[in-house]
């Protein structure tokens, strides 16, 4: 471990309001801590920053699933092993349930929290498509009160968010109006566990007479954030699902991802990967319909 | 604060060539070396004074690939860059080329790989102005420390004292680098007159570390129109980081090695060690056999397909018989099949009806299935006259009560040492395994019985526990306080009674080389081993098209060692092995930024789980063998051996692409397959993207 512990300060109200004022009171030297399974990497390799943390998992609020006639709520501290375990949202968001299923080992899955993963901001985090393509809100809480924000736009640029230093996460809803779509969800890392995406995609799509009535498309690690695809969802829309509308595909796709050469993998290794995610999302798509 | 100048003995980590200074005086030569050394009573304070600590370098142009070292532009050791090179010769080779149907060419490369055993490197040291020093710590091999710190320390040998505590895995990783550990620890405890304690954590220890040689390997080979083998070149050079460390040793059994095991009745083998601004590449699992297997199994592949027969048959046309002779000469006494264990490989892993079906099934699909065979061995024990330098020496030691205790330098670190020697004591005693202990290797208490390395132990040091075991049984006997057959009562109470009369009750059994071994250190010809274990391995892989990732999803490692002496810790060890040569195949890749890796963390440096895990299935054939204990060979390196190979020659089945370069990543993968050219190479900036 390469930082001191004597330099820390962690404190553990348990308390929402506690820990709202904590933070409004001096809102850049406050860290609030969840599962910390990106804050202790960071922690014990010396590089973490801020010297005072504020515990928020035990923070009941934080923490409950909640179903609505409309939306499921999940508190910004839930955990995966809560995500896979849930019921309604195992049945009607499956991409959330499969990202959660394979973020880390089970061990991570037990502390990782999705609020986490949403405040860290990593362009390879693998619950982060499933956010976009589900239209997930999230509400952000402060001492100021409230304020809801559409997910795709709080996710602003390379690890950064529209979260104030004084705010907290404190549920993200996503609408109950996708459980008709054909959903599918690909991870492709450097193994079959325990490892961060090289591309990731959730995508879900619907059939009507023949033709694409509605695809959602989101890629993870091919873009500075986690990247819906407009355009190329644009140019599905009506289509049918045909070998020459594949070829067409692969070429949006590509042009609208902006994936780097970094230490895991490479940029052009990334677009055909993920060029090819999409088109086997595609032949799912058309195979399901068949099917029904 | 430990400079060089607080030196009290001789600047360098003692080995084979003192080349290597424990800490730098005047140049470094590569990244990770160290200068200067901190303790303090509270480790926290540590990173505080390292910050304090600023040190200005003045560049030199450095060397980070084997072909810079080679092209001699940049000199950075000796006067030619080269550690080490051997040339072995057998029969006229350039009398082959006018007769050969084809002439098959062929370059190989095999990258770095760490050993990632669970447990990083550490050490405590303690010096004593009357006992000297004493170092305690996670190492193979108790009395390389011990060497090494006699010459550091200026010490004489009762003043230097090397416990080896329970080490949490090692695969040669704690051969050689804890004498550099160690070496600090002891430097500071010297200096500061307090107990050191130095544990690197994983980020350091991967850094600084030694890992597997990269290797290049060049075939050109002269084969008759029916596929049979004429003669051939071969061109072994490893990279062998900053410093000779073991490189030299690396690199003989790699030479030895690079023919397979197959008949050649003419080679030349011309292998070469080369220094590069890297950490000192070290010993590994294999240590350069694996590297030179990989490109001689490939060209296997290669030179069928030139030949226009299957890979199966070219190895039957060119294996090994007993009667004929290595590339080294060294005759094959032992009656082994090699033509029989393919069969036998080749109908447990249902090779025949799996390649026609996947050939039929590869029309069509995004999931190329593919089988991969490679025929390998591996000498036990040291090379040739390496054993007799050894001269090893094995205690056995009864007590008053009757228990017994074995006496070695032989370390366990995760792979059944104890288990197996104290099995071969209780044997040769006829006593219940439960009565034979084994004690602590504490240089003070065990003799040399040689390195924990070359899997040699159970073969070499338990065929020495066995005569030491019979030693105190004859002694028992001789005195007339045994008879012939005893019950596990009747040997306590002999020991008993010998105690009570004669004092202690110890047998010491020393290595001797069997008398029909020869071997030529400066021709490098004859026995370079006293046995071969003997192997063929299948693969069964699949490629991705969507993801180009290669996984394994069968695999069949059939061998031949001898006596299995513990089959449940022997198929452990291959089942093991097997693994960690996937990964070396297919996912686990050290990235270099000038010659320091940059990947150094779990999250990155991509070893398999579990979930990337074929089940692998493993089977003994025996043949018997005169020089192991009750006929055991060797077993702990060989599944290092054959799986890359087998994989890279499965994914040519699947996908008809011929890969010569592992680790083989997706990446690769993707690139073979493209139409155009990359516009650079790899995963190259260090931009994270987390
Ligand atoms: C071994 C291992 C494997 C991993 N594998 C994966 C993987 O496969 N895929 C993947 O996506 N991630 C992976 N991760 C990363 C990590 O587990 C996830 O990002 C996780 O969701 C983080 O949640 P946490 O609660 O642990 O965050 P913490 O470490 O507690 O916090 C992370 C950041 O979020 C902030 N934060 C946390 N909660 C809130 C909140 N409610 N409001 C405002 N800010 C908040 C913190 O201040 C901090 O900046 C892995 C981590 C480890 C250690």
């Amino acid at each position: 471990m390469r930082a001191d512990p004597a330099e820390f300060r962690l404190v553990s109200p348990g308390d929402l309001q506690v820990v709202l004022s904590l933070l409004a009171s001096e809102p850049t030297e406050w860290l609030p801590i969840a599962g910390g399974t990106d804050l202790m990497v960071l922690y014990s390799a010396g590089k973490l920053p801020n010297r005072k943390l504020v515990n928020i998992w035990n923070i009941p609020e934080l923490r409950q699933i909640e179903v609505f006639p409309d939306t499921i709520r999940i508190g910004a501290a839930c955990t995966y092993t809560a995500l896979r375990g849930h019921d309604d949202v195992s049945r009607e968001f499956p991409l959330l349930a499969a990202a959660a299923s394979w973020t880390g080992g089970i061990a991570n899955q037990n502390r990782g929290t999705l609020g986490g993963n949403i405040a860290n901001a990593s362009p390879a985090a693998d619950s982060l498509p499933a956010l976009l393509v589900y239209d997930a809100e999230v509400t952000l809480i402060s001492v100021r009160g409230n304020r809801r924000v559409a997910y795709r736009d709080f996710h602003q640029g390379y690890k950064q968010t529209a979260l104030a230093a004084d705010e907290l996460i404190r549920d993200i809803s996503l609408p109950r109006r996708f459980s008709g779509y054909v959903s599918h969800a690909r991870k492709v890392g450097a193994r079959n566990a325990q490892a961060i995406s090289k591309v990731c995609l959730a995508a879900l799509g619907i059939i009507a007479n023949g033709a694409i009535r509605d695809a959602r498309l989101a890629l993870g690690s091919v873009a500075p954030i986690p990247l819906r695809l407009h355009e190329t969802e644009r140019s599905l829309a009506g289509k049918k699902i045909e070998p020459s509308l594949i070829g067409t595909v692969r070429q949006s796709v590509e042009r609208e991802i902006r994936p780097i050469d970094d230490i895991r993998s490479t940029a052009r290794y990334r677009a055909a990967v993920a060029a090819n995610l999409v088109v086997e999302f595609l032949e799912k798509l058309a195979t399901e319909r068949t099917r029904a | 604060m430990v400079t060089a100048k607080d030196i009290p003995g001789k600047n360098c980590i003692s080995l084979i060539l003192d080349d290597q200074p424990c800490l730098a005086a005047e140049t470094v030569n590569h990244p990770e070396e160290p200068i200067l050394l901190l303790a303090h009573a509270d480790c926290r304070m540590l990173r505080k004074a390292v910050d304090a600590v600023s040190i200005e370098y003045e560049p030199l142009p450095p060397v980070h690939t084997m072909e810079e070292s080679e092209r001699q532009s940049t000199i950075i050791w000796g006067t030619d860059n080269a550690f080490k090179s051997y040339l072995v010769e057998k029969g006229d080779v350039e009398a082959v080329w006018k007769d050969a149907a084809h002439i098959v060419e062929g370059e190989y490369f095999t990258g770095a790989q760490e050993q990632l055993y669970i447990e990083n490197n550490g050490v405590i040291a303690a010096f004593d102005p009357e006992d000297g020093v004493t170092v305690w710590g996670s190492l193979q091999c108790p009395y390389y420390v011990h060497k090494a710190l006699m010459a550091l320390c200026g010490l004489p040998e009762d003043k230097i004292r090397v416990v080896q505590m329970e080490t949490g895995g090692a695969f040669g990783g704690k051969e050689e680098y804890p004498s550099m550990i160690a070496g600090h620890a002891a430097l500071l405890s010297i200096k500061s007159q307090r107990p050191v304690k130095i544990v690197y954590d994983r980020m350091e220890d991967m850094v600084a570390t030694t890992k597997r040689h990269p290797s290049r390997t060049r075939h050109r080979t002269a084969v008759s129109k029916d596929g049979q083998i004429l003669g051939g070149e071969i061109e072994f050079t490893i990279d062998g980081g900053a410093y000779a460390t073991l490189s030299s040793v690396v690199l003989s059994r790699g030479t030895i090695h690079a023919g397979g095991p197959y008949y050649w009745p003419s080679v030349r083998i011309r292998a070469k060690a080369v220094a590069t601004n890297t950490p000192p590449h070290g010993a590994f699992r294999g240590f350069g056999a694996p590297q030179s297997l990989f490109a001689m199994e490939r060209h296997m592949d290669h030179i069928a397909q030139v030949a226009g027969i299957s890979p199966v048959e070219v190895r039957r046309r060119n294996f090994l018989k007993p009667g004929q002779t290595t590339t080294t000469e060294q005759t094959i006494r032992e009656d082994i099949d090699l033509d029989h264990l393919l069969g036998r490989a080749l109908e447990l892993s249902d090779y025949a009806a799996k390649k026609a079906r996947f050939a039929e099934e590869n029309r069509s699909g995004m999931r190329k299935k593919g089988m991969g065979i490679a025929a390998f061995l591996h000498g036990a024990g040291f090379t040739g006259s390496g054993e007799r330098y050894l001269n090893s020496l094995v205690g056995v030691e009864a007590g008053a009560d009757g228990g017994v205790r074995v006496l070695v330098s032989s370390a366990e670190f995760g792979q059944g040492t104890n288990t197996v020697l104290c099995q071969i004591a209780a044997e040769a005693l006829a006593l219940p395994y439960e009565g034979v202990m084994i004690a602590r290797p504490d240089t003070t208490v065990v003799p040399n019985s040689g390195p924990t390395v070359a899997s040699r132990t159970a073969m070499i040091v338990g065929t020495l526990v066995q005569s030491a075991a019979q030693g105190i049984k004859q002694t028992l006997m001789k005195t007339g306080l045994l008879g012939d057959n005893y019950t596990p009562e009747q040997f306590r109470a002999s020991c008993g009674q010998f105690i009570r009369t004669h004092g202690a009750l110890k047998s010491y059994a020393r290595y001797e080389a069997p008398g029909d071994v020869y071997w030529d250190d400066e021709k490098y010809r004859g026995e370079a081993y006293a046995a071969f274990a003997w192997a063929v391995y299948v693969a069964e892989v699949s490629v991705d098209l969507t993801t180009y990732a290669v996984t394994v999803d069968d695999f069949v490692a059939l061998q031949e060692v001898g006596k299995v002496l513990h089959p449940v810790l022997a198929e452990g060890q291959i089942t093991g092995g097997v693994a960690q040569a996937i990964g070396f195949a297919l996912y686990e890749k050290v990235v270099w930024q000038n010659g320091r890796m940059i990947n150094n963390q779990m999250t990155n440096y991509i070893m398999p789980t579990s979930a990337d895990l074929p089940p692998i299935r493993v089977f003994f054939e025996q043949l018997g063998n005169v020089h192991g204990a009750h006929g055991a060979k060797g077993i702990g390196e060989l599944p290092m051996d054959g799986p890359a190979p087998a994989i890279v020659n499965g994914v040519e089945d699947a996908i008809g692409v011929r890969f010569r370069s592992i680790p083989l990543l997706p990446e690769d993968v993707f690139e073979a397959l493209q139409p155009e050219p990359p516009r650079q190479q790899g995963p190259s900036s260090t931009r994270g993207t987390t």
